[in-house]
């Protein structure tokens, strides 16, 4: 090709899109499009993940060695309080509903927004002064109590920075609410015309669910806190026994929020894995309604089970009975998912990308963490493993090999949408397999350790354990840098991988009928839908391959 | 100016679309709030019901009278309220939902003033937790009882900040329905503002009997 | 000292109940490592049949089967609700204590154990049981909540400031086995731990009589009060002004205490409670919040809350206890010099 026939091909009109239609930085400050604030959720939380693992890394170390040699116990105490705190509140609640949900979820139904894009923008600076808050607590020496910062202990005897820790968990809290509020209201209201709830795609259901547990749980944690801010400001007795307060009082308002905030991390998580199986199995998800509704029976179910996290405390057996037999029935709905999941595999025609390999990941994570629930929710058993590294090991299956997995399926999958680039499916194979081999080294010695009995929140334990702890820290090293990597290739796709069609996987759903990336106000011709969704029979199955752009 | 003509913002198909949305959207945000409330109300029932005596006790050293004026002051506001959103309908009305606004936003600050004196008196009398707890006449359970008004004064503040708020935003749609601006949305937000107002009366409807009353 | 002997996994419970414990936990490792087999065998089985490029018959797939997922839902509804009834089951018998137990205080605080004896001897982050012997802890907290773990009996229980909860095991082997602290207490949590020896009944009797000098060795059996123990809390009923109505000789009408431990005790407002550890401590401290059927509201009685030690009050406790079998003979006479330590109520 001659150097003039390029100069006298007429290059074709740039085409706008949502990031390039306005470069000033106001609009990139006041932003009132769903996708400019979901990125910059996306920025935002990508930094809190790391802040959050930086104590993870040195609690990893200073478990190497049976004595606290690495850092006091006072250090350890608040650093394994950062990590819970960074890592639940800022990283995992908001994680998937505030990125994928914000940027995707108008664009799924067929919106040009969300209902309510001021309150949008507003969720996002709620929750960014709510990091700094809890930053600034970390200035002041961070925090000693555990993030369930159980009564007395926390404002009583705690000498440690609460207030603005309690305060920016507080007004973080409401970023959830606005979000909760803000989905609800554009699903119920702002479907285009065929989109019925029937036809909705499941991620779309599992936002539904969460939000539901935002605007219902998060005021309960909300006004928790602040009554515990009180105790602790004013020395009064609130929940503290010595002043007539009732400190399981505290432990049963915390825990009505925070066991469905697990939900939370795990129901989008388990949204975007029905749309990963059915994408890359080129397959109608098996059971829509069974998936579809599942997401919403464990919403509600999920709000009667938090005894189970006191089974303990000192509540009546019989209080502890009744929770116990609901834990073991919201294992149910999840169960179903899971069945249903393997069998839209069934019969398939798989195509293994990262994304799918970050599914069959989840779906093998989830299961055991799953089951291994089910022992938590077993009281005699339970009574010996409570406050052990099986509920460690437990809740980081749900969390890290759940949530985390789901998160990183679905920023591979929708990364083309969101910025127009493809990612390395090399790399991408090799941190997937990276992630899921160091997450489970890391993470299967804990169900050990849990029932030879090694309690959790400890700087130095008995020598015996030691082995399993060298094993767990060598898998953590590798899991961090099969997170590393992606950190490097995303940025890397952004100028070196080739540009992404509108639809680089053949994809059913309205997002993939927009540009990548999307325009300003998400399509060009607002869509219409007219059949049922993950309508793979009729995308033509004998085409050769996936398109690579 | 008929509905369908109204500009609408422009992720909304028409304004009768938008109008649920927001409808439904204020619900939702108050369905928040009735938990955010509830949360500390079931604290304040547990003690109550583990301290009947102390609470009872505690409750009596209250003025209800005090609080059946700020109740009167506040059903009051939520008539005028009433009046305003059924302004918001055209150009025309402008002046007459400007003067009621102002009306409710008045009596939304003279019951945060009546509450600052009954605080006052409260203080006075030793029944403030932390920072004057000598009550004149002692309690036969102080413990118990001081816990009584940390509730009373977490709830009522809580109330108040609801009101202050209220009162700020109010004052804001008075600017700007004063200025040229006053369009569609604004008048769509009124009305949604509306139902929070009514919200913050009923929220005091409830506290008023618990913490007065039934002592 | 004779090296710890470790639990290790799935093996060596040293407790009735953990034997128990240790059965429910294989049941469930049996039916996690099914599921987690079957799942695995089906995606595995999928990847390399049905790959894109693989030629496989995908005639018939079907996207959805309402009598597969009920057929699904209801079995594993069925294999829940049996994997929690078997662990409920276990559960109440960790929650209640044989009536033949040997009672020992346990008080926590940061961050170290206390444990009393009930010959009055203390331990401070050490206990020693007899085997065999079924052992009730009686446990508070003087500041923050702790947790009191001992993995290889498989039992623990929340120790809580300003009430008593209670765990009880029996050991079934002799040796050492570790206490935890398993609740979050503050800086240092993680040294606050212990050792529990479990002795042969002659080993625990020979350590018991060789009470280091400071301490009075003081006969008397487990789960009994000795002679002098029992003058201890005695005086402590009658300085505590209790005597004042609660004898049957008084002319103030008050619930009869003896034998009223461990019984169930119908209440004014028609519940019944059992007469425990708990129950007798907040009847003490807060006599109005639990009143017998037939006696006034509000109680006569002056409420105790802050005016006793919680060694004052285990002793009211325990002595409580001590008279489940009626009072003894000189006791219904109240002594010329006890004053009550409180005016009388008025009516």
């Amino acid at each position: 090709m001659s150097e003039l026939q390029k100069t006298i091909e007429p290059s074709p009109p740039r085409r706008l899109n949502y990031i390039n239609h306005d470069w000033s930085v106001a609009s990139w400050l006041w932003p009132k499009d769903h996708k400019r604030i979901g990125v910059m959720y996306l920025v935002t939380i990508t930094f809190l993940f790391f802040l959050g693992s930086m104590p993870a890394i040195l609690i990893r170390l200073e478990l190497l060695t049976p004595k606290a040699h690495l850092v006091t116990h006072d250090i350890y105490n608040r650093l394994f309080t950062m990590h819970g705190v960074t890592m639940v509140f800022f990283f995992l609640i908001p994680s998937i509903p505030t990125t994928f949900g914000n940027i995707l979820l108008p664009m799924m139904i067929g919106a040009r927004d969300l209902a309510f894009p001021k309150l949008n923008l507003a969720s996002y600076y709620v929750f960014l002064i709510g990091a700094i808050l809890a930053m600034v607590s970390l200035v002041y020496g961070g925090v000693d109590t555990g993030w369930t910062f159980y009564t007395p202990y926390s404002t009583t005897f705690s000498n440690s920075a609460m207030t603005p820790m309690i305060f920016g968990i507080f007004i973080a809290g409401f970023s959830s609410i606005f979000t909760g509020i803000n989905f609800i209201v554009t699903i119920h209201t702002m479907r285009c015309p065929g989109m019925y709830w029937s036809r909705l795609p499941l991620f779309v259901w599992s936002l539904y669910a969460t939000s539901l547990i935002f605007i219902l749980g998060t005021p309960v944690l909300a006004i928790t806190l602040l009554l515990l801010a009180a105790e602790h400001a004013f020395g009064v007795g609130i929940f503290n026994p010595a002043l007539g307060g009732d400190p399981l009082l505290y432990q049963h308002l915390f825990w009505f929020y925070s066991h469905p905030a697990v939900y939370i991390m795990i129901l989008p998580g388990m949204g975007v894995v029905s749309e990963l199986i059915a994408t890359f199995s080129r397959k109608r998800i098996f059971g829509y309604h069974f998936v579809a509704y599942s997401s919403v029976a464990i919403a509600i179910l999920g709000f009667l089970v938090w005894g189970h996290h006191m089974f303990v405390s000192g509540q009546s057996m019989y209080a502890g009975m009744v929770f116990s037999v609901l834990s073991f029935l919201v294992a149910v709905p999840s169960a179903i998912k899971v069945f249903n999941w393997t069998l839209t595999l069934y019969k398939g025609s798989l195509v293994l990308k990262t994304p799918l390999l970050y599914a069959l990941g989840f779906i093998g994570l989830f299961t055991i963490g799953g089951l291994t629930g089910l022992f938590l929710a077993a009281m005699g058993v339970d009574v010996h493993v409570h406050d052990t590294y099986f509920v460690i090991a437990h809740f980081h299956y749900i969390m890290v090999g759940g949530a985390m997995m789901a998160y990183l399926g679905a920023m591979h999958y929708w990364w083309p949408k969101i910025t127009g680039r493809m990612y390395p499916e090399g790399w991408g194979v090799f941190s997937a397999v990276l992630v899921f081999f160091g997450f489970n080294l890391t993470f299967f010695p804990q169900f050990v350790l849990g029932y030879m009995g090694m309690v959790r929140r400890v700087a130095e334990y008995d020598a015996h354990f030691q082995v399993l702890n060298v094993l767990s820290t060598a898998g953590a090293s590798i899991l961090g840098v099969g997170y590393l990597l992606p950190l490097g290739y995303f940025f890397w796709s952004l100028r070196w991988e080739p540009k992404a069609g509108p639809n680089p996987w053949n994809a059913t759903g309205l997002e993939w009928q927009s540009p990548s990336p999307p325009p300003e106000l998400n399509f060009e011709v607002m869509p219409t839908v007219n059949g049922p969704p993950y309508d793979y029979d009729t995308v033509a199955l004998h085409e050769e391959g996936i398109k690579h752009v | 100016m008929s509905e369908a003509e109204m500009p609408v913002s422009m992720q909304f198909d028409d304004a009768a679309q938008e109008h649920e949305a927001a409808t439904l959207g204020m619900w939702t945000f108050l369905a928040t709030e009735i938990l955010f409330f509830g949360g500390v109300l079931m604290a304040f029932t547990v003690y109550r019901r583990l301290y009947p005596e102390a609470f009872s006790q505690a409750g009596h050293r209250l003025y209800p009278w005090i609080g059946t004026a700020n109740t009167g002051v506040l059903l009051f506001s939520s008539f005028t309220m009433a009046l305003a959103v059924h302004e918001v309908e055209g150009l025309a009305r402008r002046n007459r939902l400007v003067r009621y606004l102002i009306l409710t936003a008045l009596l939304g600050a003279t019951f945060i003033g009546v509450k600052a004196i009954e605080y006052y008196i409260d203080y006075r009398e030793g029944l403030m937790p932390h920072f004057n707890f000598h009550p004149v006449e002692p309690f036969e359970h102080p413990i118990q009882s001081q816990l009584f008004f940390v509730f009373y004064f977490f709830l009522t503040m809580l109330h108040a900040t609801h009101m202050i708020i209220g009162i700020v935003i109010m004052l804001f749609y008075v600017g700007r329905t004063r200025r040229a601006d006053y369009a569609h949305d604004l008048r769509l937000k009124i009305e949604m503002f509306g139902l929070y107002w009514h919200f913050v009366d009923i929220i005091w409807i409830f506290l008023f009997p618990i913490l007065y009353l039934i002592a | 000292m004779n090296l710890p002997q470790i639990p290790y996994f799935l093996s060596h419970s040293a407790s009735v109940t953990g034997e128990r414990v240790d059965f429910v936990f294989g049941l469930l490792i049996v039916f996690a490592t099914t599921i987690i087999v079957i799942v695995l065998a089906m995606v595995l089985f999928c990847v390399t049949k049905y790959h894109r490029h693989r030629h496989a018959n995908r005639e018939g797939a079907i996207d959805h089967s309402t009598k597969l997922e009920m057929f699904f839902a209801t079995v594993l509804t069925v294999i829940a609700l049996t994997l929690f009834a078997w662990a409920a089951d276990v559960y109440a018998d960790i929650s209640r204590p044989p009536a033949d137990t040997m009672n020992i205080y346990v008080v926590g605080k940061q961050w170290m154990w206390k444990l009393h004896q009930p010959n009055g001897r203390e331990e401070i982050n050490a206990l020693h049981v007899p085997v065999g012997q079924a052992v009730k802890l009686i446990m508070t907290s003087q500041d923050v909540i702790h947790d009191f773990y001992v993995p290889a009996f498989r039992v623990k229980q929340d120790v809580l400031p300003d009430r008593y909860t209670t765990m009880w095991f029996t050991a079934t082997k002799t040796g050492t086995y570790r206490i935890h602290c398993a609740q979050y207490c503050g800086t240092d949590h993680a040294a606050m731990i212990g050792w529990v020896y479990v002795m042969t009944q002659p080993d625990y009797q020979k350590w018991l009589d060789a009470a280091p000098a400071n301490q009075p060795a003081i006969a008397g059996t487990p789960g009994t009060v000795g002679a002098p123990m029992a003058t201890q809390l005695r005086s402590t009923f009658n300085a505590m002004g209790c005597i004042a109505c609660h004898v049957p000789t008084s002319s103030v009408r008050a619930p009869r205490l003896d034998g009223i431990y461990g019984q169930a005790v119908k209440l004014q407002n028609g519940q019944t409670v059992a007469a425990d550890e708990e129950y007798i401590r907040e009847s003490i401290l807060f006599p109005n919040a639990k009143i017998s059927a037939g006696y006034p509201q509000p109680s006569l009685m002056p409420s105790y809350n802050g005016q006793l030690s919680e060694q004052q009050l285990r002793d009211l406790v325990d002595f409580v206890k001590s008279i489940r079998n009626g009072w003894p003979a000189d006791a219904t006479t109240q002594p010329a010099s006890a004053e009550p330590a409180k005016d009388e109520p008025k009516p």
